[in-house]
């Protein structure tokens, strides 16, 4: 029954999609494209690479500011607020300029691959250190005090209670955030860094075949994160427990 | 237990909660903390229990004075066990990861040892077969048990109840209550706040009346029951033992 709705909601999406297709009238010249497939392939694999150690570095730093933004230490709470109201409230597009032609041009930093997976952590290190921190502090005060009282210290509180209650409140908008993160990597063309949509860029300049283009782009975007989707909630309902 | 309260002072940011608190026993096996709501109980409770340190007023028990600093708290907080009013067991975890987690973690026993004592404990209490259910597959009666149980299992020196039945429905409330007779006919040393009067006439050897943050009455709980001097404790008691 479930599957049956299943098709029949992606059938109508299809429809749609096949009506305006037709309306448009433009014959897809696939051919085109086809002899830059080596290069599609290639943006594709520098995405993967990319959005996999951004994704990495995020959550640690993502980790990192809920926890001072928690701590007892005022000056490490401000550090962490700071942080995270400077990033979300600044563009990406901004963040990569500063980063890439200002920060690390002064620090010497030449790697551009380097600066774009930097530049993507902290971006989505401060929405997932929001996420984090929400989790944390789903976890009540009596589950706090309960812990207390057997004698676990404030590092084991984290540890046992604390992080496996909150993750299963942070895991479905962590998976938003990690979609939106592949996403954002696209971003990163600006620098010349050479990922799938820099790549569909340079062959639609080529062959002005802008539909054949970008149509292969969404597709290589959902085969990312279709499955990050599909393992967080696996996840989630793994560590799915009543309260 | 030998215990020595000496003027106990503790504000919650204004209000006064405690207003110098005094008590002095020797070798008592039960104390019941009883009056109205608000008056003091549960504080004076989470004080010996560490989990709270007062404004100013010195505690000793069994001839050592409490100091109230993090560290000595947290071993104070070992040499204990607490049981809540909510429960306040962890969740995510089944009946026998409550009991071992402290075991492992807290008290340095091996993942066997561990098992073992709670296996033990859960038998002992009638719930063996509810050992790998998590607490929100329990009855609230079973809850409070595992509760008691957690808090049993690495042999404290006392038990501190913070009004274990009032969460519950009469069966249930019975059910922890032979639990508490129980632990007493063994030898078990506690200290007890609840509003059960003929609860705590039966299982506490001296019972202290605690009204607006000072002990109006403390004193062996037949006298105490049968021929209260001070007119607010006369006037509790007639009012709670009127039905």
């Amino acid at each position: 029954m479930r599957a049956a709705n299943a098709c029949l909601a992606l059938l109508a999406v299809s429809l749609v999609f096949y009506f305006s297709f037709q309306h448009l009238a433009y014959h897809l010249r696939w051919s085109s494209i086809y002899p830059y497939r080596q290069m599609f392939l290639e943006g594709w694999l520098t995405t993967v690479g990319l959005s996999a150690a951004a994704l990495i570095c995020s959550t640690l730093i993502g980790l990192c500011s809920a926890l001072a933004q928690g701590s007892r230490f005022l000056p490490l709470r401000y550090v962490g607020k700071i942080y995270v109201e400077l990033v979300r409230g600044t563009p990406l597009l901004v963040q990569i300029l500063i980063l890439f032609y200002v920060v690390a041009d002064a620090f010497g930093v030449q790697n551009r691959y380097l600066v774009g997976v930097l530049t993507l952590s902290f971006f989505s290190g401060a929405y997932i250190s929001e996420i984090i921190r929400a989790g944390i502090e789903s976890v009540g005060r009596s589950q706090w005090e309960s812990a207390r009282a057997i004698g676990l210290t404030r590092a084991q509180t984290y540890r046992y209670v604390v992080f496996p209650q909150a993750l299963r409140q942070t895991l479905p908008p962590l998976a938003g955030q990690f979609v939106s993160l592949v996403k954002d990597s696209s971003l990163l063309s600006i620098i010349a860094i050479q990922e799938m949509t820099k790549s569909a860029e340079m062959i639609n300049s080529r062959t002005f075949s802008t539909l054949e283009c970008y149509l292969p782009l969404a597709l290589g975007y959902l085969i990312l994160t279709l499955p990050i989707s599909l393992w967080t909630r696996q996840l989630e309902h793994r560590h799915r427990f009543e309260t | 237990m030998d215990l020595r309260l000496r003027q106990i002072v503790k504000r919650f940011n204004g209000p006064l909660v405690l207003d110098g608190v005094s008590l002095s026993l020797d070798g008592a096996r039960s104390l019941a903390l009883v009056g109205p709501s608000g008056g003091g109980k549960s504080t004076l409770l989470r004080i010996l229990g560490g989990l709270e340190h007062p404004d100013s007023g010195e505690v000793e028990l069994d001839g050592q004075r409490v100091l109230f600093t993090e560290a000595a708290l947290l071993r104070h907080r070992r040499t204990v066990g607490t049981v809540f009013q909510a429960f306040n067991l962890f969740p995510h975890l089944t009946a026998l990861q409550n009991i071992t987690l402290p075991l492992e973690k807290v008290h340095g026993r091996s993942t066997m040892q561990a098992q073992e004592t709670a296996r033990q404990l859960l038998a002992r209490f009638h719930l063996e077969t509810h050992a790998d259910k998590r607490p929100a597959d329990l009855s609230g009666g079973q809850r409070q048990r595992v509760a008691i149980a957690r808090a049993l299992s690495s042999k404290p020196r006392l038990l501190l109840f913070d009004e274990p039945t009032s969460a519950l429905d009469p069966e249930m409330t019975s059910e922890v209550l032979d639990t508490i007779l129980e632990l007493r006919e063994e030898g078990l040393d506690f200290i007890l706040v609840t509003h059960e009067m003929g609860f705590a006439r039966r299982v506490a050897d001296q019972v202290a009346f605690l009204a607006d943050g000072r002990i109006v009455e403390a004193g062996p709980s037949g006298p105490f029951f049968n021929a209260p001097a001070a007119p607010p404790t006369r006037a509790f008691l007639e009012k709670v033992l009127k039905y």
